[in-house]
């Protein structure tokens, strides 16, 4: 029973890494009906902003909600600018062309951002700034309940609260709605689609950055290739929670966190992603528009 | 705007691929410098065991230094050659090949990782160029031909001190294992551990494992601590090891943790912070050893430097220096007297104790046991073969 329990918030916790990474993707899918495949690198990116600027200004040596702050303010402006960038220079130019263009260019971003960072922080892994103390907070059934650990669940479920208010009960967000519903007919309705679509980036490369932070902080070893494997999960979550949809990335990640934690407590340690992933493709065959997709599903 | 793919650029790249050819093969013709020798390394410089290829190319660089300053060889000074393959098996492929065919070296010193050494093993057997492993300790390593030589211990001796140690000095009964799965190193010394750990009346617990790219482990700790073992074994690399420990420590699980010489860096400490403290592991040599052949040896490193040696770099030391005796000993400079040599080395005096080479081109040596304590790794034992 205590074993099940503390299986199930190890779950919780890694899913809902990977459910504050799919909100990006499926944001971008939403807008653009594009994967975009260098939102795993913006997250990577992040967590060197926040390593180097968290050596630059010693905040280790003062470790604090201050601290963090600071750390989460730089990875998500850095993350922010880097995602607007990439849709300025490698996605905007091609905005008419057919869709695997874009597609293929998402790919070679991803490519090009993972090996440069190679090539400028070397590729042998840092270790994170330990920040903030991961300290019990309080037990339950035995089981002790991390103050991290607790922290990503509840900005994961803040953001995707804040993200869903905004995207049904504001302007901006109706406007976003618009675009992705007929992104020709809506600039008739004076909406300005570029800027749009900049916003649906900053929206969710910020949520990549504030992801990266917290990874690092549980996971204190960051890497030029730490995205690959993290970011193709949490794209196969946004798919099975049914990509597009907000609350659905949220119910991917955590389903995804949980059936692999499941895989290696009861099944087998050596096939937990095969597992895992055999496990969402066995879903995706009974709903192949994931778990909340509609197939005239309204997209972000 | 749509034609993102120039079909017209074509035939210019097929011209630039041509030139490049053609720059290889002038390189190639340009007549070899014959006052030198020409040794190889291949390394892991970057990637996720990065800290290996480069404890282990300063040792190296250490001894050429050394041997340079004393003369050389026959007169000839040693060119060392090291390249990087990223930490990759594949990039160990290309490496090894243009080592041998491209620069022409005369013997290759090199990997860290078992499944590297491998790799280059397989490239220098059949083009007869001896190659020392510095410190790979799984045995098939050296089984892949008779150019390939170790100046470590094996596994099955690594995985037998360890086990003896976890039953005779910390007087464990119950030991669970986990183990890095797709890492020959880390299955084969999970595998003599857990022999050697049951025939001495020990009991596995239970036997897990995790893959590289893992970043997560508590699925596997949290099962680890329900079976309520006296000891955990994770013979894997250490950027993992240090997570590992960090995690079980979060879990609540306090008891002593142990590994091999692959927990060997100061990388180890840095990501599992106090969590790896007062964990053991087996390693070819402790810098906290009163011998003055270490303690010289320390001296000249730091010299060099400014830091202290790690077991990586002591037994790279070693091997450069073992591989420049056999050089030394030829009548004519070749691989195939090389190889000869090696095969007669015995007694050898190095940082890493007294090496002599076997029938099966391994290294007969002690093993040490030091305890992790902060950024230090504290001398607890010797254990002789």
């Amino acid at each position: 029973m205590q074993d099940l329990l503390q299986h199930l918030i190890n779950g919780l916790s890694l899913g809902s890494i990977y459910a504050l990474i799919a909100l990006g993707y499926t944001m971008v899918y939403g807008v653009l009906q594009l994967i975009n495949f260098a939102h795993s690198e913006v997250y990577m990116m992040g967590a060197f902003a926040a390593y180097y600027s968290a050596s630059a200004l010693n905040l280790e040596a003062r470790p604090g909600v201050l601290s963090l702050m600071i750390l989460l303010f730089v990875a998500i402006f850095f993350c922010s600018c880097l995602g607007v960038l990439i849709e300025f220079l490698a996605y905007r130019p091609l905005r008419k062309a057919p869709k695997i263009n874009v597609l293929i260019t998402a790919i070679g971003v991803s490519l090009f951002l993972q090996y440069s960072a190679q090539v400028f922080f070397g590729a042998d892994p840092k270790v994170f700034p330990q920040v903030l103390e991961n300290t019990t907070l309080f037990t339950f059934f035995d089981v002790p309940i991390k103050s991290l650990d607790l922290s990503v669940f509840v900005v994961t479920l803040v953001s995707m609260i804040l993200l869903y208010l905004f995207i049904f009960f504001t302007k901006y967000g109706k406007a976003l709605r618009a675009v992705s519903c007929q992104i020709q007919v809506a600039p008739l309705m004076g909406i300005s689609v570029n800027r749009m679509i900049s916003l649906t980036f900053v929206l969710g490369s910020s949520l990549a950055g504030v992801g990266s932070v917290l990874v690092g902080l549980k996971y204190p070893k960051i890497e030029p290739l730490m995205g690959l494997l993290f970011g193709m999960k949490a794209f196969v979550a946004a798919v099975l929670g049914g990509i597009g949809n907000i609350p659905g990335a949220v119910i991917g990640g955590l389903l995804m966190g949980l059936s692999e934690e499941m895989v290696v407590a009861y099944l087998s340690s050596t096939y937990r992603d095969a597992l895992a992933f055999g496990l969402l493709i066995f879903i995706l065959i009974f709903k192949p528009t994931g778990i909340l997709g509609k197939n005239s599903a309204e997209k972000v | 705007m749509r034609n993102v793919f120039n079909v017209k650029s074509l035939p210019g790249l097929l011209a630039n691929y041509a030139l490049v050819l053609s720059g290889f093969f002038l390189v190639q013709c340009t007549p070899k410098n014959t006052n030198e020798i020409l040794i190889g390394h291949f390394a892991s410089l970057t990637g996720t065991e990065a800290t290996f290829g480069q404890s282990t190319e300063k040792g190296i660089r250490l001894a050429v230094d050394e041997i340079n300053a004393a003369g050389g060889i026959k007169g000839k000074k040693i060119k060392l050659i090291t390249m990087d393959n990223r930490s990759q098996a594949e990039e160990t492929n290309a490496v090894v090949n243009r080592l041998i065919e491209q620069e022409k070296v005369i013997a290759l010193l090199g990997e860290v990782a078992s499944q590297r050494s491998k790799v280059g093993a397989l490239v220098a057997q059949p083009k007869k160029i001896p190659m020392i492993t510095p410190s790979s300790t799984n045995p098939d390593v050296t089984a892949i031909g008779d150019y390939i030589f170790r100046v470590c211990f094996i596994d099955p001796f690594q995985g037998t001190v360890m086990a003896k140690f976890a039953f005779d000095n910390l007087k464990v009964k119950r030991v669970a294992i986990l183990r890095e799965i797709g890492s020959d190193y880390s299955v084969g010394l999970a595998d003599f551990f857990s022999k050697k750990f049951k025939e001495l009346g020990g009991e596995i617990v239970t036997d897990l494992s995790y893959s590289n790219q893992d970043v997560d482990y508590k699925a596997q700790l949290t099962q680890i601590k329900s079976k309520k073992p006296e000891a955990i074994f994770i013979p894997g690399y250490y950027s993992q090891v240090g997570l590992i420990a960090r995690q079980a420590k979060e879990l609540g699980l306090s008891v002593p943790l142990m590994g091999g010489d692959g927990w060997d860096s100061p990388k180890l400490s840095e990501i599992g912070k106090t969590a790896v403290n007062g964990s053991y592991f087996s390693n070819h040599y402790s810098n906290d050893s009163d011998d003055p052949v270490i303690k010289d040896f320390i001296k000249r490193f730091k010299a060099k430097y400014n830091e202290m040696p790690d077991g990586l770099s002591s037994v790279a030391y070693d091997a450069a220096q073992i591989l420049a005796l056999a050089m030394e000993k030829t009548s004519e400079l070749n691989s195939k007297n090389i190889r000869d040599q090696l095969a007669l080395i015995k007694d050898f005096h190095g940082v890493t104790g007294k090496i002599s080479i076997d029938k099966d081109r391994n290294a007969q040596k002690p093993a040490v046991v030091v305890k992790v304590d902060g950024a230090t790794n504290k001398f607890v034992t010797t254990v002789n073969p």
